[in-house]
């Protein structure tokens, strides 16, 4: 197998030392950490691997020599690295050089067969791969390496793969916290924090989310217990509240707000940018709602919105009734059952009838209505879109009542003539089994039963106009709700966090590395350059995407086709239906 | 070392296959399709043109003049940037890994690595494309539960699409690194 020395670019311009890093014999490879500066005590040395390997639970050793000729007289060096060996005794023994003015570096292991014969060693291949230890040190690789419950933080380095050297530069994070220019016993070189920028403001800032997070905690717990008051528990109110998608929003906001603020420290790093995803998609929410509300009380726009409501309820209505006085006469050329339309008609219009007078009742209080709705923005945009969509299904609810009692007739009329259809060929259907049994009919019956089925299917295409119509009505109102709800669910499930962390740090969410082939000269050992592939946005939101509200019906096209054409009840009383089932 | 053969892609278009030996156990083999000719460009352009002309006589309204200028530019550039694909790159590394590298003609790269631990083998496979049946090289991934089976097949130069004469050059190589690699693990 041929051996693999990773090699921080930070030290390549390093002082001649030694190697300190952490041998993986499975893959034959050494990943090196850090460069030890002469002059050492080889028993502080030691020490400080002891430490070290201690504190981050990596097996830690001086894996070879490292020697930058620039100035050194380079004779007395070379027997003097060679000499090195005898003291850290591993295996292999690397011995990196790189050369004066020359781009190629030499490299070679040493195999000590054993220890008491000097001399008698094996060569291997070498490739020197090069690795930015920041990074690599700050990237989080995807997907994940699972480790078993329980072990995930105390287990000993990994070695599986490529994860394996990612994880021993993470773990050894308390080997770069040591200063190089600390005046200590023992002189390293390695990639070092310049410091933080602003740092005083982080301080501020972590000083801070400890009482912030507690009284948040507080807070929310009170909304909570209000919230399951016994109040809330009376008959109609929990019907309504699971109807209308404001509730609905509040609550998902609750659950967020309740893990952002919990006082609980985040486990891992998924949790941790669930946590960030749902704060900056939460602050952003925030940040648009208050857009909206100075944009709304600005030049009295809430009242030229009121003004421009009941015209438009008025305007809406109005179409309506011509729509309703085309159908009872001869929409489209076709003959309808006079009759049965007058009836349709007559009904439907009386009915629009009451909305518009009920509108006008409330017209003086839109406008207050309209100055509080407005004011719930500052909870959010979500919020406010939220309540756009339940003021919009009030609105139109006359629309919906006409598609009940449209597809409720239609619906009647499918079943008789179905039933009226198996009477023909002689069949029924037997309740008790479930299932279509064959069945000897009177004459008797099967007279009522001609009468009955040539009655309803003159009548069906009337009913089946009126139900077609109202229904597309419904399909709009439907379809804009659905838009809002979409918009809804884009804000809160959104990953903004992870997406601007792949935008301006690529490298802190890792798919994995690529690498790239540097300069080569035969006879000289082979030199890669390992970067770190980022993730593509789409995984990036495909992962980190937060849980959307689920209150929409999961239905298929050709379910809803199928709904449709049998004139069962879509959206949103079949939803309740289901939960039943 | 370094070569390049002259080959030809399943519809008889010309490729470019470079081969670089970097040492017994790194090798790289690059697949270059040709350019994007000036003749192609020009005529889609000048039918788009021509099309958005018409409209125009048509029905007066400069609103679709300018619409053309728009999608062709927009189009233009999202041809190079995600459909077209100059090279593509598979570096193999003994104990190491198999690389492949996609560059689009926008200069992007798309690149996947896979560590050799996964890889069970490299393998020509034959596939019903269209109407035809064409030979493509592709990688076995091993199932990390059971390390017989195969989890997974990665495709090699699938926008490319090689003959199999190329493809068995390819093969060649990559199976002597194989061999390689799988001698030195037995042994030590």
């Amino acid at each position: 197998m041929v051996l693999k020395a990773f090699f921080p670019t930070c030290c390549t311009s390093a002082d001649s030392g030694l190697l300190v890093g952490r041998w993986v014999p499975e893959q034959n490879s050494a990943v090196v950490l850090a460069v030890v500066h002469f002059p050492f005590i080889p028993i502080q040395v030691k020490e400080l691997l002891a430490q070290v390997q201690q504190a981050s639970q990596v097996g830690l050793a001086v894996v070879g020599t490292w020697c930058h000729r620039q100035q050194e007289s380079e004779e007395s060096l070379g027997h003097f690295l060679e000499g090195l060996g005898t003291i850290f005794s591993h295996n292999p023994w690397l011995q990196l050089c790189r050369e004066r003015g020359s781009k190629f570096w030499s490299c070679k292991a040493t195999h000590h067969q054993g220890p008491g014969i000097a001399g008698v060693s094996r060569e291997d291949h070498v490739i020197l791969i090069f690795y930015d230890q920041r990074k690599v040190l700050l990237s989080y690789l995807h997907p994940p390496t699972i480790l078993p419950d329980g072990q995930a933080r105390d287990a000993t380095a990994s070695s599986e793969g490529l994860a394996a050297i990612f994880d021993t530069v993470s773990r050894s994070e308390v080997l770069f916290c040591k200063d190089q220019f600390d005046e200590g016993p023992v002189r390293l070189s390695h990639w070092q924090s310049e410091g933080v920028e602003a740092s005083i403001f982080m301080e501020l800032a972590k000083q801070a989310s400890g009482p912030v997070c507690l009284l948040v905690t507080c807070l929310l717990s009170l909304v909570s217990a209000a919230s399951a008051c016994r109040l809330w528990k009376l008959w109609p109110l929990p019907f309504i509240a699971s109807k209308l998608s404001t509730c609905e929003q509040l609550h998902h906001r609750l659950e967020h707000l309740t893990l952002v603020f919990s006082t609980q420290k985040a486990q891992s790093p998924a949790q941790l940018m669930r946590k960030a995803n749902m704060l900056v998609s939460m602050l952003l929410d925030v940040a648009l709602g208050l857009t909206l509300l100075s944009w709304l009380h600005s030049n009295n726009r809430i009242g030229q919105l009121a003004d421009a409501l009941i015209p438009m309820a008025d305007h809406v209505a109005e179409e309506l009734q011509h729509l309703l006085q085309w159908l009872m006469g001869a929409p489209a050329g076709l003959k309808m059952n006079r009759a049965l339309d007058q009836v349709l008609g007559r009904f439907f219009l009386y009915h629009i009838h009451l909305w518009i007078s009920y509108i006008h009742l409330m017209s003086p209080f839109i406008e207050r209505i309209l100055w509080h709705v407005g004011l719930s923005a500052c909870l959010g945009l979500t919020v406010a879109l939220s309540i756009l969509s339940d003021i919009l299904a009030l609105l139109t609810f006359h629309i919906y009542c006409f598609y009940v009692y449209g597809a409720r007739l239609y619906c009647l009329k499918i079943c008789g003539l179905s039933s009226l259809w198996r009477l023909f060929r002689g069949k029924k259907w037997n309740v008790l089994r479930q299932r279509v049994d064959s069945c000897s009919y009177d004459l008797d019956q099967l007279f009522i039963g001609t009468l009955l089925f040539t009655i309803l299917v003159f009548l069906l295409p009337t009913t089946a106009l009126y139900y077609l119509v109202f229904t597309l009505l419904r399909l709009l109102v439907v379809t804009v709700q659905g838009l809002i709800h979409l918009l809804v669910d884009l804000i809160n499930s959104l990953p903004l966090y992870s997406l601007g962390l792949r935008l301006c740090r690529p490298y802190r969410l890792a798919a994995g590395v690529k690498f790239r082939i540097l300069e080569h000269e035969a006879g000289r050992p082979l030199r890669l350059l390992m970067q770190i592939n980022p993730l593509p946005y789409s995984s990036v939101v495909r992962t980190y995407r937060l849980p959307s509200c689920g209150c929409h019906p999961k239905y298929s096209w050709g379910s809803l086709c199928r709904k449709l054409f049998f004139g069962e009840l879509i959206y949103p009383w079949k939803q309740r239906g289901d939960k039943q089932d | 070392m370094e070569d390049e053969r002259i080959f030809s892609d399943i519809c008889g278009g010309r490729l470019a296959l470079q081969r670089r030996y970097y040492s017994s156990f790194c090798r790289e083999f690059c697949v270059s399709c040709p350019r994007l000719s000036l003749r192609s460009l020009t005529s889609v352009t000048c039918t788009v043109w021509l099309v958005a002309y018409g409209l125009f006589t048509l029905c007066e309204n400069s609103t679709i003049l300018s619409a053309a200028i728009f999608i062709t530019v927009l189009g233009l550039l999202g041809y190079l940037h995600f459909v077209k694909i100059d090279q593509e790159t598979l570096l193999i590394i003994d104990s190491l890994g198999i690389q492949m590298t996609s560059s689009y003609a926008s200069g992007k790269e798309n690149t996947t690595f896979i560590e050799m631990d996964k890889v069970k083998d490299i393998v020509i496979n034959e596939a019903i494309y269209m109407q035809k049946v064409i030979y493509y090289l592709c990688i076995l991934l091993k199932d990390p539960r059971e390390p017989q089976k195969i989890s997974q097949v990665v495709p090699v130069f699938q926008s490319a699409k090689p003959r199999l004469d190329c493809l068995i050059e390819v093969y060649k190589s990559c199976q002597e690194v194989l061999a390689h690699q799988k001698a030195t693990t037995t042994r030590s």
